[in-house]
């Protein structure tokens, strides 16, 4: 009983590394969803909101830190994706599931996993890195953010993408957030079928809150 | 059905055939006549070999032991479930009343790099036993039957040990699993000593070796899909795979070595 690997090669080292990063991220994104419905309050608020995010020198080790979080979590996630693969070189003739096992979002993380990281290019492209217009809030000068957000979703065709997206991101983080308290031994009879349970409303609240600040945006008519 | 008995079955077969391990294998096509509902699926098996030996054929290799679902020896995917459509049995318990009349049945080996076909039906699974080599045993004699009550032990851990005991070994876990792993097995092993006094103390190292001699197989990792409870006979629970990774986590960070 003396073989001990490196711990980020082993099965389980990788997937608690994949829980770890995937519930920092869900964090992230929840911050980023609370700190969005700014926009619902008007232009000035959610100006004052970006930029006193970008204004902040800390927001470098942030964006440095969020960028490790989410490279770490999709190396990772190709990584275990290639073993899985390799794991049953000959597929079976016939292979039917049980119904009684996984689910929809479950059975499709990889492919729920690759459209986010797509839509994530799109996303921040088209917004952070978008057209840049200046405004003055209570004498600041600060970039018009609001302003670029709802001309971006005055395209329906961009609403529609994001849309496809949020929801893409709901199912992913209904299977992850529970299977991320599963993959770190975080699992207890009492508790697990509430965290089940959080890990569906947290999809559901994350594809809801995304996608409606995108319709409200387009309502705007560029406004 | 011409030639059939009253109530009795024809069978439409797909089975996996191969020479050896080095032969490419397939399926191929079997009718079968005159099958009883009440028929285990091997014995339905046994039927379909004695008119293969009949005709000159070659008989179908598949692993069997005890019948009576306990051994784990029967290892069949089923119409694309391991030991086939009913919940908590294996191929030996499976009973041909769970399928039609005129139905067709695909029969394959189980499929992961590290259970290679050896003829047929039947995979070497000697890599459930080399983990277990790895360390699933307590490392001091335990001697004779302690005296009851003599080491005391929580109703409710001797319950889940024993739960996790019901592991039969059979291999479905790595079968149904659409990624091949073994964490169900190596997760229920590691859970049956983990939670009794006497394997308790090692449990962290033993976890590790176990885990890295898993991996070493080719085994695939687990996504958390619970696939592997729901086909294994036996129906042993993920949360054996929780214990399993939080034992394995203690290792990795308390371990001295």
């Amino acid at each position: 009983m003396s073989s001990k690997k490196c711990s980020t090669s082993t099965s389980i080292g990788k997937k608690q590394i994949m829980g770890v990063t995937g519930l920092l991220l869900c964090g992230f994104v929840l911050t980023h969803l609370l700190g969005n419905l700014t926009l619902l309050i008007g232009s000035d608020a959610f100006n004052k909101y970006s930029h006193a995010l970008t204004s902040n020198p800390l927001i470098y080790v942030a964006e440095v830190g969020l960028l490790a979080l989410f490279l770490s979590h999709i190396v990772m996630a190709i990584k275990l994706t290639i073993e899985n693969k390799k794991a049953r070189p000959i597929a079976y003739h016939t292979y039917t599931k049980s119904g009684r096992g996984g689910d929809f979002a479950s059975k499709s993380m990889a492919i729920s996993g690759l459209i986010t990281l797509i839509f994530l290019i799109i996303h921040i492209t088209g917004l952070k890195f978008g057209t840049h217009y200046d405004t003055t809030v209570g004498g600041i000068e600060m970039r018009d953010i609001y302003k670029t957000t709802v001309e971006y979703f005055a395209d329906p065709i961009h609403v529609v993408i994001y849309l496809v997206a949020v929801i893409t991101l709901g199912v992913h983080v209904s299977h992850g957030f529970w299977s991320a308290f599963q993959s770190l031994g975080l699992n207890h009879p009492k508790y697990m079928s509430k965290i089940e349970l959080a890990s569906k409303l947290f999809g559901v609240v994350i594809a809801v809150g995304f996608s409606a600040l995108a319709i409200f945006c387009f309502t705007r008519g560029g406004h | 059905m011409s030639g059939n008995k009253a109530g009795s079955m024809s069978l439409n077969l797909k089975v996996w055939r191969q020479k050896n391990a080095k032969d490419k294998g397939a399926m191929v096509d079997y009718k079968l006549d005159g099958i009883s509902p009440d028929m285990s699926f091997l014995e339905m098996m046994d039927e379909l070999n004695t008119k293969l030996v009949k005709e000159k054929g070659d008989s179908i290799a598949f692993d069997h032991d005890c019948r009576e679902g306990i051994c784990g020896m029967c290892s069949m995917m089923i119409n694309g479930q391991a030991h086939g459509p009913e919940s908590q049995t294996t191929t030996c318990q499976l009973h041909m009343r769970k399928f039609k009349d005129g139905d067709t049945i695909v029969v394959e080996p189980w499929r992961a790099k590290a259970f290679p076909v050896l003829k047929d039906l039947m995979v070497d699974r000697g890599a459930f036993d080399q983990i277990i080599a790895a360390g699933g045993f307590i490392n001091v004699n335990t001697g004779n039957p302690q005296d009851a009550n003599a080491i005391l032990i929580g109703q409710e851990n001797a319950e889940l040990a024993m739960d996790a005991a019901a592991c039969i070994g059979c291999g479905a876990c790595v079968a149904s699993c659409k990624n091949a792993s073994a964490m169900l097995f190596v997760s229920a092993k590691i859970s049956q000593l983990a939670l009794l006094p006497q394997g308790e103390i090692e449990s962290e190292a033993r976890t590790q070796a176990m885990v890295a001699k898993m991996d070493e197989l080719g085994f695939g990792n687990c996504t958390n899909e619970a696939e592997c409870e729901a086909q294994c006979p036996k129906g042993i629970k993920i949360e054996n795979i929780a214990r399993m990774n939080r034992e394995w986590f203690k290792g990795a960070i308390g371990s001295r070595n």
